[in-house]
C-alpha cells in the first residue's frame, strides 16, 4: 500500500491544502502528513471529515505519493498538478 | 448595442443580492456543499483544480469599452491580473475567492453584466456571429434576436432544471461563424420569397462524447413567433428528454432516438397548442430591442481608401496582416479587425488585464466603443475605418495583438485542459503552444493557407477538436497524456466531423504528427487555393494513415 | 416537512396519502399515486369528500385531464431538485388544462427552487429545508423581474414596458392567466 496523503480545496478561496502533522490545512505539499497503512490513512478520512463539518475545505480525499529525495511526490500527474499549479506562466500556484 | 432599461438592471441587482445570501449561507454552514454547488453553477462558479473559477457572460460576445474596463478592473483588484476567453464568447476568472464572488457580481452589475446561466442544466448565454452588424449580406442584425433570447431565457421557470445544459447560436448570413450545426438549437436568420423575416431552425447538435450535427426541423419559421417555437422545443425536451445518463441527456440524443421527423412533429404539436401571443413578444418590443442595434453614426466614405491601398502596397508586413486578420465591412470605407489572442508561443485566449484596458481605448478611438469576443478565442473590433487601419495595426502590435494569423495554423483553439479544468485527463494549452511555436514562420503560415487546429483536454469537447480541420483530444494513458487526431472536422456553413486517424500519439509526438499531415497536404494539394479541408475532402484519410503510422 | 403557501405561511395539512394497497378511508381527504386513481376512479368519486393525485415526474396531466374539476389537489412528485419534469406538468395544467385547484411540489423541494415553482402554478409547497416563516417567504420574491410569461399572475417585463411606453396600464395583461 503506497503512502497517502489528504488533500482538498479550502473554501473560502479555492485552494488546494494539505492536512499538516499538526492539524492544520497548508498549502505546501512538504509539510503534509504522511499516512502508511490503513489506520492512519483512516485517520486522515475522518480528520478531512471533521474539516468539512466545520466549513474550513471541501471535497477532502486521499491520494498516493512517494517519499523520495525530492522530498513528498504525488503519483498522478493530476495531483502533481494541483501541488504545483499550472505548468503554464500566469499561474504557478496560490498566493499566500 | 443593447442598453439595460431599469427592468433589466433590477433583474441583475436582485440576482447579486440573491447570490449574496447564497454565499453567506455556505459560509455560514446553513448549506453544504451539496446543496450550494448547484446553486453556485448556475451561477457560474465552479470549483476547479486549484481555486474557484467564475466565468461571466458575454452575452452574444458583444462588449462595450466600458465592460471590457471592468472586466479588466476586476482581473487586477479580484483575480490575477489576467481573463481567459472561451469558445462560448464567455470570459473565465481562474482565481476568486469565494467570499469575493458577490462583489464581483455587483461590479459587474454596474456595467451591465452578471454570471446568470453560465453554467448549470438550462439555457446558456446565447452566442452569434462575432461579425454580427458588420458581415456583408446579412439579413439582419442576429444580436437583436439574441437579446430577445437572452430575455426569454433568463431564470424561465419552467426551464431551469433541463436534462442537460442547452446552447442556442444565432447567424444571420450564408456564412457561419458561429457553428450552427454543433449547437442544441441552431438559428438562421433569412426572408422567404415574400420577404419575410424569419428563421432556419436547427435542433440537436452538439460535440461532446457523441457529436452529432443538427437538423433542420423547420425551414423557415415567422420570426416573430421564435419564442413560443423555442418554448415548444425546451418543453418538448424537458419532459422526455433522458435523465438517467449523463451522456445520454442532451437533446442530439432525443431527437437521434425518436428520429427528427418525429421530433419535428412533437414539436409542431405543442407549438400549435400554445398561446403564441403569450409567449411571443408584442412587435412594439421587438422594435425597441431592434432600435438598440441600430447601425453607429458611420461617415460616408469611398469604397476604398486610397491612403490605406498606398500602404497596403508598400509595407508587405502590413499587409500580411491585412491578408489575416482584416475582413471586408458592408460599409464603404470601414473593414472589420480581429485582434489575434493567439501570440506564437501564447496561451490561447487569454489576456491581461493591461490588455483589456488597451483594447478598451482603441475601440473607443477606432471602433464606436465596441469589442466583440468570437468563438474561436480572438477579439475584433468590427467598425474601423480603412484609413485607421495602420495606425491600428501599429498600437496591436504593441500590445502583441497583431499577430498575423486569426484563420491560419497558429491560430488554436484550446480549452483550459488539466492546468486548470478538474475534468480534464490531459493539458492543452502546451500541446497549443508547442505547435504554435513549431509553426510560428510566417512565410510557412500564409503558404499554408487556412488551417483550423483545435485541442481539447477531454472528451467534452470544450476545444471544439471534432470540428478541426485538424483536431486533436487529450487522454489519459495509465497516467500519461496523450493525444489523438481527428481530420476533416469544420464549424462553418459546410459543417462535418472529423475522422480519427489512428491510434493516439504521445505528447512528444503530437507536433511531429501535426507537421507530418501539414506536409502531407502541402505534397498533395492541387494548389495553393485548395485549402486543407477541401484537400482532405477530395483525397480523404488514407493518405495521411500511410504518412503517419507506414513508418510503425 | 413543513408545508407552505407561497407567502411562506405554514399550512394545515389534512391530506393523507395512501399507501399501495391500504384501504381507503369512508372520511377525510385522501390523496391517491395516478395508478390508483385510474383502477379505483369511481369508488374515491362516490366518497364525496376531497380527493387528490399524485403524479410521479414521469407522469404527464394527459390522463387527468378529463377529471381537473372533480379532483382538488394534484401533488407532483420531484425525486431530485435537479428533475425539471414538473415544471412543465404544473403549467400544462394550469394554462392548458386549466386545472384550479391546489397544486402542490413534494418530495426534493429546496428553498432555492420556490419562485420558480410558484410561477409555474404552484401553490403549496412541501419544503426539505429547514427555515420557515418570514425566512422562507423571502425566496418567493427575490427575483422582482419576470422576462417570460408563466402560470403565475405577474406581468412579463415587455408587458409593463408597452404600459410605460403608452400610459396605460398593462397589468390586466395576465388576469386571465389560467383561462385559456
Amino acid at each position: 500500500m503506497a503512502a497517502q496523503v489528504i488533500t482538498a480545496n479550502r473554501l473560502v478561496d479555492g485552494a488546494v491544502v494539505y492536512l499538516s502533522a499538526d492539524g492544520q490545512w497548508v498549502q505546501s505539499l512538504e509539510e503534509a502528513s504522511v499516512a502508511e497503512g490503513e489506520a492512519a490513512a483512516a485517520a486522515l478520512v475522518a480528520a478531512g471529515d471533521r474539516a468539512v463539518a466545520g466549513r474550513l475545505v471541501v471535497a477532502p480525499y486521499l491520494i498516493e505519493v512517494d517519499r523520495g529525495p525530492e522530498g513528498i511526490q504525488p503519483r498522478r500527474y493530476r495531483e502533481r498538478l494541483r501541488a504545483t499549479g499550472p505548468s503554464i506562466p500566469f499561474g504557478g500556484g496560490m498566493k499566500g | 448595442m443593447y442598453q439595460y432599461d431599469a427592468h433589466d438592471r433590477q433583474l441583475v441587482l436582485d440576482r447579486v443580492e440573491q447570490f449574496r445570501g447564497q454565499v453567506q449561507r455556505r459560509l455560514s454552514g446553513e448549506l453544504s456543499e451539496e446543496e450550494f454547488k448547484p446553486l453556485r453553477l448556475m451561477n457560474g462558479l465552479y470549483l476547479q483544480l486549484h481555486a474557484y473559477m467564475l466565468r461571466i457572460a458575454i452575452p452574444y460576445g458583444t462588449l462595450s469599452s466600458a465592460q471590457l474596463r471592468k472586466l479588466a478592473h476586476i482581473a487586477r483588484r479580484y483575480d490575477r491580473g489576467y481573463g481567459h476567453f472561451t469558445t462560448r464568447q464567455n470570459l473565465q476568472f481562474n482565481w476568486p475567492a469565494l467570499a469575493d464572488t458577490p462583489d464581483i457580481l455587483a461590479e459587474l452589475a454596474e456595467v451591465e453584466m452578471h454570471a446568470i446561466q453560465t453554467s448549470g442544466n438550462c439555457i446558456r448565454n446565447v452566442t452569434a456571429d462575432h461579425f454580427a452588424g458588420a458581415a456583408a449580406g446579412e439579413i439582419e442584425d442576429p444580436r437583436i434576436w439574441c437579446e430577445i433570447i437572452r430575455q426569454w431565457s433568463t431564470f424561465h421557470p419552467e426551464f431551469s432544471f433541463l436534462p442537460r445544459k442547452f446552447k442556442i447560436a444565432v447567424t444571420a448570413t450564408e456564412q457561419d461563424r458561429a457553428a450552427l450545426r454543433v449547437h442544441d438549437i441552431g438559428l438562421r436568420l433569412l426572408r422567404d420569397h415574400a420577404g419575410q423575416l424569419g428563421f432556419e431552425v436547427m435542433v440537436g447538435g452538439g460535440q461532446g462524447r457523441t457529436p452529432v450535427l443538427a437538423k433542420t426541423i423547420r425551414p423557415f419559421l415567422a420570426a416573430e413567433h421564435l419564442l413560443s417555437y423555442l418554448e415548444a422545443i425546451l418543453r418538448t425536451y424537458n419532459l422526455l428528454g433522458r435523465r438517467d445518463n449523463l451522456y445520454k441527456s442532451r437533446i442530439k440524443i432525443l431527437v437521434d432516438s425518436v428520429g427528427p421527423e418525429e421530433f419535428t412533429r412533437l414539436v409542431e404539436e405543442e407549438w400549435r397548442q400554445m398561446p403564441h401571443d403569450r409567449i411571443d413578444l408584442p412587435e412594439a418590443e421587438i422594435q425597441r430591442i431592434r432600435a438598440h442595434f441600430a447601425p453607429p453614426p458611420f461617415e460616408a466614405l469611398p469604397q476604398r481608401d486610397a491612403e490605406f491601398e498606398l500602404r497596403r502596397r508598400g509595407d508587405p508586413a502590413f499587409a500580411r496582416w491585412v491578408r489575416a486578420n482584416v475582413s471586408p465591412h458592408k460599409q464603404p470605407g470601414y473593414a472589420i479587425v480581429t485582434l489575434s489572442l493567439k501570440p506564437h508561443g501564447g496561451i490561447p485566449g487569454d489576456a491581461t488585464a493591461e490588455q483589456m484596458d488597451a483594447v478598451a481605448d482603441l475601440a473607443d478611438r477606432y471602433s464606436f466603443g465596441e469589442i466583440r469576443v468570437t468563438h474561436e478565442q480572438n477579439l475584433a473590433l468590427v467598425h474601423v475605418r480603412q484609413r485607421d487601419l495602420g495606425a491600428l495595426w501599429h498600437s496591436l502590435a504593441e500590445l502583441n495583438l497583431a499577430t498575423p494569423n486569426v484563420g491560419l495554423a497558429t491560430d488554436i483553439i484550446a480549452c483550459p485542459g488539466l492546468d486548470y479544468c478538474s475534468l480534464a485527463n490531459a493539458r492543452s494549452i502546451p500541446v497549443a503552444q508547442r505547435i504554435s511555436l513549431a509553426l510560428q514562420d510566417l512565410d510557412r503560415l500564409t503558404g499554408v493557407g487556412e488551417l483550423k487546429i483545435k485541442i481539447s483536454g477531454c472528451i467534452n469537447a470544450c476545444g471544439h477538436h471534432h470540428v478541426g480541420h485538424i483536431g486533436i483530444l487529450g487522454v489519459d494513458k495509465k497516467g500519461e497524456e496523450f493525444y489523438q487526431i481527428t481530420l476533416g472536422g469544420s464549424a462553418d456553413e459546410t459543417a462535418s466531423l472529423g475522422e480519427i486517424v489512428g491510434p493516439a500519439f504521445s505528447s512528444e509526438r503530437v507536433v511531429w504528427a501535426v507537421e507530418t499531415i501539414i506536409a502531407t497536404y502541402l505534397s498533395l494539394r492541387r494548389g495553393p487555393e485548395e485549402r486543407f479541408l477541401d484537400a482532405y475532402r477530395r483525397i480523404g484519410p488514407d493518405p495521411f494513415k500511410e504518412a503517419l503510422y507506414a513508418a510503425h | 416537512m413543513p408545508l407552505i403557501d407561497s407567502d411562506g405561511r405554514t399550512l394545515s395539512d389534512p391530506w393523507r396519502l395512501l399507501a399501495e394497497g391500504e384501504d381507503i378511508p369512508e372520511l377525510g381527504p385522501v390523496l391517491v399515486p395516478l395508478r390508483r386513481w385510474l383502477a379505483e376512479r369511481d369508488r374515491l368519486l362516490a366518497r364525496s369528500e376531497p380527493v387528490g393525485v399524485l403524479l410521479q415526474s414521469s407522469e404527464g396531466p394527459a390522463d387527468l385531464s378529463g377529471d381537473l374539476r372533480r379532483v382538488s389537489l394534484i401533488a407532483l412528485e420531484f425525486p431530485k431538485f435537479t428533475d425539471g419534469r414538473p415544471y412543465s406538468t404544473a403549467r400544462l395544467l394550469r394554462e392548458r388544462y386549466g386545472y384550479a385547484g391546489e397544486l402542490r411540489a413534494t418530495g426534493a423541494v429546496l428553498r432555492d427552487q420556490l419562485q420558480f415553482l410558484r410561477r409555474c402554478g404552484f401553490d403549496s409547497f412541501e419544503v426539505e429545508n429547514r427555515e420557515a416563516g418570514d425566512a422562507i417567504a423571502e425566496a418567493f420574491r427575490e427575483i422582482s423581474v419576470s422576462y417570460q410569461a408563466a402560470a403565475d399572475e405577474a406581468p412579463r417585463a415587455a408587458d409593463v414596458r408597452r404600459g410605460e411606453r403608452t400610459g396605460y396600464e398593462q397589468s390586466k395583461v395576465c388576469a386571465g392567466f389560467w383561462a385559456y
